[in-house]
């Protein structure tokens, strides 16, 4: 199917960009990929009167280390983020997971910034940055704000982004030397929405995991942080005994929600699945 | 209601000025409006990959691209790449190991395959079907395409020709 008819404007600043959005209102959609917004369109789910570009937006490109945190632009592609150097030393999780993004294709147009936006519960991005306690910087009429990855997801398909503002980059702690990550989505077929996925990250001495974080995504309305589990496992020297508490802890507190592909039976069973592996591999 | 916007962009190295309407896909741009037949339309939601183009040296979907977002782009389809030679081992292996019966996945997935080949040589088998599958294939079964994929890493890795089976008048 055709999309409905809009207008086009591509601002060559941020500045710019915020005005063209306060003017359009609600019937505005920016568009940077455009990797979930077209086919959103072509499907005639949404009809936006106009599409603001903002790829010319330079305040959202690039890759860089300030101060202790990497700053990754709205704008960075997901190829860029699996070609990376800076993201391959500093956030190895990210390079683990972004050949699990879609295809190729959809890569290399498809951005950090759109997936963090959209929200959507599947999205490999937004169960990253909550494993990664990122933080989101916004642009809006008033100037810049920042708020936490764990503050950021309020349900499905809603971020804390208002109509009115634009996400401008995401900030992650760089990963320290001790830093272990695991991450692993199940789908029919690979490059599928995941049926569940995993994103655990902690820092390693011996067995022994501190700082832990347990993000499972494609199970509720938006990705979710096993925080009981990370508190049982945070410490303690990691055995058999305490991954399967670990597992069962995991089970009681999140609550998974049936989508097209699976039940709740199922997905609950497989946040299971997939924290026992996590955990496995990383005192293997 | 909508304005149509004035473009300037290279397809298979000519220069194209268009005033086009910017919900216009650039598949259907090529397709219709510049009759480059070669790349097709399957799903329009970006999951088969019939209609892989390459913008600025990229594969992408040109159903999830605007024409409008191609402005001061170079775009190649399979037309333009076949003459140039570009795609001429992978063509040449895909004859070879008949990946090819209807034909209608092929362009798609011969760009798809270039970009792997010129951007992760040394591919396993399993990273050349993960690579792929964003490409639906009705037809084949897939295998053979993955043998012509695997066949001309091969060749190139030992920089030899990929000896053709065909010769083209």
């Amino acid at each position: 199917m055709k999309a409905a008819a809009f207008d086009y404007a591509k601002p060559k600043a941020l500045s710019e960009a915020l005005a063209m959005l306060a003017e359009a209102g609600e019937d505005a959609q920016l568009i940077a990929g455009g990797q979930t917004l077209l086919a959103t369109l072509n499907l005639r789910l949404s009809e936006p009167s106009i599409l603001i570009d903002i790829t010319n937006l330079d305040e959202l490109k690039g890759i860089s280390v300030v101060g202790d945190q990497l700053r990754i632009g709205a704008l960075v592609t997901h190829t860029e983020i699996e070609d990376s150097k800076l993201i391959a030393q500093h956030a190895p999780l990210l390079k683990a997971a972004a050949p699990h993004v879609a295809h190729r294709a959809i890569r290399n147009l498809g951005t950090w910034g759109g997936s963090l936006a959209y929200g959507d519960p599947a999205a490999e991005w937004p169960a990253c940055s909550l494993a990664l306690n990122a933080t989101m910087l916004i642009g809006g009429p008033d100037g810049e704000r920042r708020i936490s990855a764990q503050d950021f997801f309020i349900d499905l398909y809603t971020t804390s982004l208002e109509p009115n503002e634009i996400l401008i980059a995401a900030e992650i702690p760089i990963a320290s030397s001790n830093q272990v990550f695991y991450f692993h989505e199940l789908a029919r077929r690979h490059g599928d929405y995941a049926i569940a996925g995993v994103a655990l990250v902690a820092n390693k001495t011996g067995n022994v995991l501190s700082d832990c974080t347990f993000t499972f995504f494609s199970v509720c309305a938006t990705p979710i942080m096993a925080k009981k589990a990370q508190a049982l496992v945070d410490g303690k020297p990691l055995n058999d005994e305490l991954i399967a508490n670990a597992v069962d802890v995991t089970r009681q507190e999140i609550e998974s929600i049936a989508d097209i592909t699976s039940s709740a039976e199922t997905k609950q069973h497989l946040i299971g699945v997939l924290l026992e592996r996590g955990l496995k591999h990383l005192i293997a | 209601m909508s304005l149509k916007k004035k473009i300037t962009m290279t397809v298979n190295g000519l220069t194209v000025n268009a005033e086009i309407e910017p919900r216009r896909h650039l598949v259907d741009f090529l397709r219709e409006d510049l009759h480059l037949k070669g790349p097709h339309l399957g799903c329009e939601q970006g999951a088969c990959g019939a209609c892989t183009v390459k913008v600025d040296g990229k594969i992408i979907r040109g159903c999830l691209y605007l024409a409008v977002q191609a402005d001061g782009c170079v775009v190649e389809t399979i037309e333009g790449l076949t003459k140039s030679g570009a795609l001429a081992d992978l063509q040449e292996a895909f004859m070879r190991h008949n990946a090819m019966q209807c034909g209608f996945c092929s362009s798609g997935m011969l760009l798809a395959a270039a970009e792997l080949v010129e951007k992760q040589p040394k591919s396993t088998r399993e990273e050349v079907r993960e690579w792929i599958s964003g490409n639906y294939c009705r037809c084949t079964g897939y295998h053979s395409i993955v043998d012509a994929i695997m066949a001309v890493l091969d060749a190139r890795a030992k920089g030899e020709k990929m000896k053709p089976v065909v010769a083209l008048a």
